[in-house]
């Protein structure tokens, strides 16, 4: 095996990478939970984001309109769970999973032309000054627009939910929604626009992996990255700083076995190939083992007002 | 205060639960028939395709009817087990890691005694293929309830790293010997009789698998009906507060449900190995893990509703298959239809759950 083909720039920076699409996804999932909901959907919303996106870059030959039309179409699906769960009072828990059987097979049929074709291409962005600086240059400051947008986003999130009003009526809807219904709060409108969010993050998090990271459509291309979004959310506590976390040491992990794959390692491909998700398992048992701190009160409870 | 207003039923009605399935189904078909309308084909002969053909049509009647079994039989097996779950509130969505489990430890157990012709092969193999299945889903019971991790994620986590399990196995532990390098194993149906699951009845897709199939059924109905064990699954499901002051145990309900859910699988996928599919390989599983779901659902978690509502899916399989053939549908398509069914399913439950008011309400004097 030869660890010296392992270039520790290139790793660090290629982490970032692949972390944004489950940085994305996490983070919508987060504000989707801090509302009270629970949507096991984000694998299915952002396959179809993935797909979406490719399709319109390939034909407008842009990937910005491959990102926003795949956010419009995340949010899109993530209504039908919505009108779903919230007018129809329905199991979230099941129809999340129905959001995600339901975003695969949708995914696979649109994406059926655009197998083997290639991205439009998405350039990078070299912050002018600082990417000069040796190694944290290129670590930090070498990426393509998304990577700033996503830590852009965190930030956003961070700031709405902690010091705006909306983001105070976010978390009382979230943490007691009976309460918050007697204080004239509208409870469903609250949470259509938390799904919604949340969908077009995850759209834009799989456009992510169909535009940037691989670049190109496969099917069934996200291989989990939704479930590992949920389970980096309760890794957070429900907090955006630690999604950010959670998201890179996942990314890390994962880029890590893919250089070990590459570098030619004496353990088996497959092993390696498990190996995030066998690591995704050891950490949600440690947090829980800690117990399980900032789950909002209401979460995946059918809120149901009957007056 | 709006016009439309939804009222909370006491009791969910009987009749509207028992209703709901067969309006979710007439509802896909009518949103299933504009999808095939937009994808180019006929939607009237696209859901005779599906629904009618592999049934009652000459020509494919008589291949597809005995597929409806072999096809049917994991969907309900699987799904049996997760009904029991469900209904508890205990939520293993990673059967499909379970199902590729019991086919691998199953398989393997069989073609550790190759080419022995001992006829107690075959029964070893189920068990250690049950087995498989319940090992594999006691890792979400275990930390469930040794440290309240959730069985969701980790379930599904499971599945992942049960495929890198099966592809592993597929090209080093269990590969044919004698299959010049390729991946796969040893052909059980074909190559190793006294490990086969054949036919009982030839030509009806009866095998091992349909039987297991039927008496998991009768099982898990007089479990919900006439035992204890089932009471408290209906308990803990619809009030989990009032489940532990009635003394139910959350841990032995978890270890049960997900035990149980796991061994059913895990039959399934020992059943599949040694019969339809013959062999283990890296594309072995199906995804039946996942509609299993689905047909939990479509069932109201009842046993006898996933009886049919097993059938009714294995239909859209064939179906699917069929109108891929003769139509050029492709095969996301009947993916895609499946999904729809457990939306409108799920959309539907609330007639039965919630009364619908129109006008506004009365005030109370």
């Amino acid at each position: 095996m030869d660890f010296g083909s392992i270039n520790p720039i290139l790793l660090i920076a290629s982490l970032m990478v692949a972390s944004t699409p489950i940085l994305l996804a996490a983070l919508g999932e987060m504000v989707v939970e801090k509302a009270g909901v629970l949507n096991l959907g984000v694998e299915g919303m952002m396959i179809t984001g993935a797909v979406v996106g490719f399709a319109i870059g390939v034909n407008t030959g842009s990937s910005w309109a491959g990102f926003a039309v795949a956010a419009l179409a995340g949010a899109a699906l993530s209504m039908i769970f919505a009108i779903i769960t919230q007018v129809l009072l329905s199991n979230q828990v099941a129809t999340g999973l129905g959001l995600t059987l339901f975003g695969l097979g949708l995914s696979s049929l649109i994406g059926k032309p655009y197998v083997g074709m290639k991205a439009p291409g998405f350039a990078k962005l070299h912050i002018p000054g600082l990417s000069e600086i040796p190694f944290v240059g290129p670590v930090l400051f070498r990426h393509d627009p998304m990577v700033y947008v996503s830590i852009l986003i965190v930030a956003g999130v961070w700031y709405l939910l902690t010091f705006t009003r909306a983001g105070l009526i976010l978390r009382a809807v979230g943490e007691n929604h009976n309460a918050a219904h007697a204080l004239g709060y509208k409870v469903k409108t609250v949470r259509f626009a938390a799904i919604a969010f949340g969908g077009a993050m995850a759209g834009l998090g799989g456009a992510y992996v169909s535009l940037v990271r691989v670049p190109q459509w496969v099917e069934g291309m996200t291989a989990g990255a939704g479930w590992i979004a949920l389970a980096i959310v309760v890794f957070a506590s429900w907090r955006p700083w630690r999604i950010l976390l959670g998201a890179y040491l996942f990314g890390g992990i994962t880029v890590l076995q893919l250089n070990l794959q590459a570098a030619g390692s004496s353990i088996p491909v497959e092993y390696l190939s498990m190996s995030p998700y066998v690591i995704t398992i050891l950490v949600l048992v440690i947090i829980s083992i800690r117990g399980n701190h900032g789950a909002p009160g209401s979460l995946g409870r059918v809120f149901h007002a009957s007056h | 205060m709006s016009l439309i207003r939804l009222e909370k039923r006491a009791a969910p009605s009987r009749t509207l639960a028992a209703l709901t399935p067969v309006m979710a189904v007439i509802a896909t078909m009518i949103a299933g028939g504009i999808m095939f309308a937009i994808l180019g084909a006929n939607p009237l002969e696209a859901i005779r395709t599906i629904f009618w053909d592999p049934l009652f049509d000459p020509q494919f009647g008589p291949y597809s009817r005995p597929q409806l079994l072999v096809k049917a039989a994991p969907l309900i097996l699987i799904a049996t087990g997760l009904a029991l779950g469900f209904k508890a509130g205990i939520w293993n969505i990673g059967a499909e890691g379970q199902y590729i489990m019991g086919a691998v430890v199953g398989a393997g157990a069989g073609l550790a005694f190759y080419p022995s012709e001992s006829p107690l092969i075959f029964p070893f193999m189920v068990l250690a293929g049950g087995f498989g299945g319940w090992a594999w889903a006691m890792i979400p019971a275990i930390l469930k309830t040794r440290f309240g991790t959730n069985e969701i994620l980790v379930s599904l986590m499971l599945v992942y790293v049960a495929e890198n399990i099966l592809a592993s196995v597929s090209s080093g532990l269990l590969r044919n010997p004698e299959g010049m390098g390729f991946p796969g194993s040893r052909n059980l149906a074909r190559d190793y009789p006294a490990a086969s699951n054949t036919e009982i009845i030839a030509n009806t897709g009866m095998h091992w698998g349909v039987v297991a199939a039927l008496i998991a059924v009768i099982f898990a109905y007089v479990l919900m009906t006439r035992h204890k064990m089932g009471f408290a699954i209906r308990l803990a499901g619809e009030a989990p507060r009032a489940a532990r002051f009635a003394g139910v145990s959350p841990s032995r309900l978890i270890i049960f449900c997900l035990g149980t859910a796991g061994a059913l699988a895990g039959l399934a996928g020992l059943f599949e190995v040694s019969g339809p599919a013959g062999q283990i390989s890296i594309d072995f599983n199906s995804g039946y893990g996942f509609t299993a779901i689905i047909v939990a659902f479509l069932g109201r978690l009842h046993p006898i509703g996933i009886l049919l509502a097993g059938l009714l899916m294995a239909l859209t399989y064939i179906g699917g298959e069929l109108a891929q053939l003769m139509l050029g549908m492709p095969a996301a398509a009947i993916q895609l239809f499946q999904g729809m069914l457990l939306f409108f399913l799920l959309a539907m439950d609330v007639f039965a759950n919630y009364r619908i008011r129109i006008g506004t309400p009365e005030v109370a004097t």
